[in-house]
């Protein structure tokens, strides 16, 4: 292991890694301060600007604006109860309230510091756990695999929007045939692609990511006649205040960090959970440990339940990437869009990306943690001018997102038929959006689906056509029971109601 | 009864699916894998099933929350702008040029979108879209087909 962390800091602290995680980091805080702009968003930008670049680079960039994106995002909360993502949501509960009374400065620098240490304390876990688990999953056979799958696919549909199960698997459905378009993996077989040459190949990831979540976003802005920048103005205007922690307050965030973190790694690495659960569940969990005096101060401004947020959504994007680097199954829609850059570098992120591309491997831990760092270092006392940049009026904003997502397409394929299948693709995830239709489980599933039809091919062919592989493997059966029980939760919660 | 916009939009997808199991009926595999477990229809089939049955499941259950959207905050006409111009962008940008074509779509978006600083508007298209140009031909290599720029000896 110690060999490998090496490995990983020689590449992540090369000048261009470094600069990556930087550019990743300052891009990743001004998108995840607009609200409604995400990480997801963030990174699908990033990747077409990825693609000529050493993998290793390119995960470190996307690393970068992953993590940028989640501290921006805690910014916007506590500045103006404006969650730039969904994983700060429970950050305004106490940020805002601090903000208003006058300690904006503090309310930064106690998300800035529990972000710190959650990410730390989880890249600690993550460099533990991966390996480990590396080795564990080199265990694991086709229906495994493919019962991973489903239960991935399940789980990101039962938390990626509240209430909405059915619609988030009509997705997951809608994804998985997106992903069959073009030619069959193994025979070749053209399929869906009504003598169009042009989807011959079948639709890039690139292009649906971009599609379903750049370009819809920016077309959102526009459809619902938001301002993001208005957010940004507030923020430049207001007043922050000191950025010192007195020892009390150092205190406080001492008792809540380990507990947070562990609670943020845990939930980071079930699939579909992620940061925004782990943020209340922490933030919950964290008000029944305090005492009577402490709890009466949650929601009106509370160090335990600023830290508790900040410290387990930090944590559990590392955890996050545990199935990714381990499994090659990510658990949430940004991981998948992760997956997919991977992908199109032509890595296969598995168990043996542990020992086939270690340098990926362990260069992309290593530059979590340096991204947490310069996140720390350099965000912090910039914020105030980040946020100035902001204030770029929409009018720019949205030309600028659509222009760089169809420029992105365009440079990869020099096809116009690309940009027209982006737009109608855009334009239809508009409309899915407005009427709550998640789009997480249909980025996962197209990136899965591939691998999920391999791994059924494969699980059939052995049992004969027979679906005995289900349960036949107690492993099998243990993930597919899991499965059943959340879709079980979910229809018992749906007509509860 | 009068059908929710969630409703309709389920009822479509149920057509989608319909339509998508038809088309993975018809996919032609190779005569001896017609009678194998697997083959390059059999994913299509499972899942053009599974979606008629998850929308079927949507439509007939009854709705537990009104998530009808007001259609007066929504800008129709600014969007639909938006998505002609990227259109046209789209029909255009090989005939004529990357440079003209990107300048002018990002030059008339400012302007659909209520933009009339015409300095700002200028720099943030020709000026920027050559700087991105340079970047993208003369640092990264990638060559972009610009009839306009090449009959004007600009680029090789």
């Amino acid at each position: 292991m110690i060999e490998g962390i090496l490995l990983g800091l020689k590449t992540a602290l090369s000048f261009t890694n470094i600069f990556m995680v930087m550019m990743g980091c300052f891009i990743g805080t001004i998108i995840g301060m607009l609200p409604g702009l995400g990480p997801m968003t963030a990174i699908a930008l990033m990747i077409p600007i990825t693609y000529g670049f050493d993998p290793s680079t390119g995960l470190i960039l996307m690393a970068g604006v992953y993590y940028g994106a989640v501290f921006g995002g805690s910014t916007s909360s506590i500045l103006i109860n404006a969650p730039g993502i969904p994983g700060t949501v429970a950050t305004t509960f106490d940020g805002y309230p601090m903000a208003q009374q006058g300690k904006a400065g503090k309310a930064l620098a106690i998300a800035a510091y529990s972000s710190f240490a959650g990410g730390t304390i989880a890249t600690i876990f993550l460099l533990i756990a991966a390996p480990m688990l590396s080795k564990v999953s080199l265990a694991f056979r086709s229906p495994d695999y493919f019962a991973l799958m489903v239960l991935g696919l399940t789980a990101v549909s039962a938390f990626s929007a509240k209430g909405q199960f059915l619609k988030a698997i009509m997705m997951a459905v809608l994804g998985l045939m997106l992903a069959t378009v073009g030619q069959d993996s193994l025979s070749d077989i053209p399929r869906f692609i009504f003598n169009s040459m042009s989807l011959a190949d079948g639709i890039s990831f690139i292009l649906i990511a971009m599609a379903m979540f750049a370009m819809s976003e920016a077309l959102m802005i526009i459809f619902r006649d938001k301002d993001p920048s208005k957010a940004s103005k507030a923020i430049s205007f207001s007043k922050l205040g000191s950025i010192r922690l007195d020892k009390e307050e150092r205190n406080k965030m001492l008792k809540t960090i380990p507990r947070a973190s562990v609670i943020g790694f845990l939930i980071g690495v079930l699939p579909g959970a992620g940061a925004t659960i782990a943020s209340f569940l922490a933030y919950g969990m964290e008000r029944n440990f305090v005492n009577k005096e402490e709890k009466e101060k949650f929601g009106k401004g509370s160090v335990h339940g600023l830290a508790a947020p900040e410290t387990a959504n930090n944590a559990a994007c590392s955890g996050a990437f545990v199935p990714l680097l381990t499994l090659g199954i990510p658990g949430s829609g940004t991981t998948a869009v992760m997956l997919g850059a991977l992908l199109s570098f032509g890595i296969q992120p598995g168990p043996r990306l542990y020992m086939t591309n270690p340098e990926v491997f362990w260069s992309v831990i290593m530059s979590m943690y340096i991204g947490m760092v310069i996140l720390l270092i350099l965000n912090l006392p910039l914020i105030p001018y980040i946020a100035r940049l902001l204030a770029v009026p929409r009018n720019f904003l949205v030309p600028l997102i659509l222009f760089f997502s169809i420029a992105g397409i365009y440079l990869m394929s020099f096809n116009t038929f690309d940009i027209f299948l982006m737009i109608g693709l855009a334009v239809l995830a508009c409309f899915l959006r407005l009427y709550n239709f998640p789009m997480p489980p249909l980025i996962l599933a197209f990136v899965l689906g591939g691998m999920m039809e391999e791994n059924l091919r494969r699980s059939l062919l052995i049992s004969d056509g027979s679906f005995n592989f289900l349960w036949d493997r107690p492993l099998t059966a243990i993930i597919l029971s899991g499965t059943i029980l959340l879709v079980s939760w979910q229809m018992y919660k749906s007509f509860k109601k | 009864m009068r059908l929710s916009t969630v409703k309709i939009i389920s009822l479509l997808f149920f057509v989608f699916s319909a339509f998508y199991l038809y088309t993975a009926y018809q996919i032609r595999v190779f005569s001896f894998d017609e009678n194998s477990p697997f083959n390059a229809r059999t994913l299509p089939i499972y899942l053009g099933y599974f979606g008629m049955f998850i929308s079927g499941l949507k439509i007939a259950l009854p709705e537990t929350m009104n998530e009808e959207v007001d259609q007066k905050f929504l800008n129709y006409k600014n969007t639909l702008y938006l998505v002609v111009v990227m259109i046209v962008y789209g029909l255009t940008i090989r005939l004529v040029g990357f440079f003209l074509t990107t300048s002018l779509f990002l030059l008339s978006s400012y302007y659909l979108l209520g933009e009339r600083r015409w300095t700002i508007m200028f720099m943030l298209s020709f000026p920027f879209v050559a700087i991105f140009m340079f970047l993208i031909h003369g640092l990264l290599d990638i060559y972009l087909t610009d009839p306009l720029l090449k009959a004007l000896g600009v680029i090789g």
